[in-house]
């Protein structure tokens, strides 16, 4: 038991200089993880959240590579590109997980316009794949057949 | 809390890869223990953060619904051999840990 309070208070003083740090760093002014956008149930909740629109255009510049079916919904690979010039930030929505926004990473000036990561998925649906570019957001999705999901217990 | 990560980062043609392996529950907080019956807290990476020449190349921004013993990946422009990037990440408890890595 005394461990544990100790860790806690640990990580509660490290987390705190974390944090204090983050202020300090200009570059991609991001203050506090998007509670709003990771709570949201659904695609235009979550979207609406992060970047303040949920209008997509869907775009053949962005590929997403991910499994037909998986097997395993507990680890779907998921890696999306694009050609597109100027990305500030690629979300992954898995459509009809609890939370549907998975990831979404943003990128400075010189993001390349490629991610690669593995989500978790409930059941089978699409996979959307968010690219905001100033202020525009362009989309592309892929089926994904889940025959066990990632989500329960 | 340093629970392992392991990083790589490449460059080739004037783009660099990087590639991050953590260890980490990431609990959702929705999943119940089969013994007790009641639900695990959610335990999972918030923020993933990498630094190159102390600017930030990357930043995302995770749910719970990123894998077990998250793999991430991602491309920026510039970079080359022998610089050095640094990946950070920090969890919803405020666990968190940073690596320095050079490219290769």
């Amino acid at each position: 038991m005394s461990m544990k309070r100790r860790h806690f208070i640990k990580n509660t003083l490290v987390g705190g200089a974390v944090a204090a740090g983050a202020v300090a760093m200009p570059q991609l002014a991001i203050a506090e993880w998007n509670k709003a956008a990771f709570e949201a149930k659904s695609v235009d909740d979550a979207l609406n959240a992060l970047v303040g629109a949920s209008g997509m255009e869907d775009s053949a510049e962005i590929k997403i590579k991910a499994p037909d079916i998986a097997e395993n919904g507990a680890v779907v690979p998921i890696q999306v590109t694009t050609s597109m010039k100027g990305v500030e930030s690629i979300a992954i929505i898995a459509e009809k997980n609890p939370v549907p926004l998975v990831a979404n990473f943003k990128f400075g000036a010189n993001g390349a316009g490629f991610v690669s990561t593995r989500i978790k998925m409930g059941k089978t649906s699409h996979v959307l794949a968010v690219v905001k570019v100033g202020d525009k957001l362009y989309s592309a999705k892929k089926e994904v057949k889940v025959t066990i999901g990632g989500c329960g217990g | 809390m340093a629970k392992g990560m392991r990083v790589q980062a490449k460059s080739k043609n004037g783009v660099t890869q990087v590639k991050a392996l953590i260890n980490h529950p990431m609990e959702t907080g929705n999943r119940k223990d089969k013994k007790t019956g009641k639900l695990i807290p959610a335990h999972f990476i918030e923020e993933v953060t990498c630094e190159y020449k102390g600017e930030q190349v990357m930043l995302a921004e995770w749910s719970g619904g990123v894998s077990k013993n998250p793999y991430m990946a991602f491309k920026f422009n510039g970079g080359s051999a022998d610089e050095m990037v640094k990946v950070g990440w920090k969890d919803n408890q405020g666990g968190n840990d940073t690596l320095d890595v050079k490219i290769k």
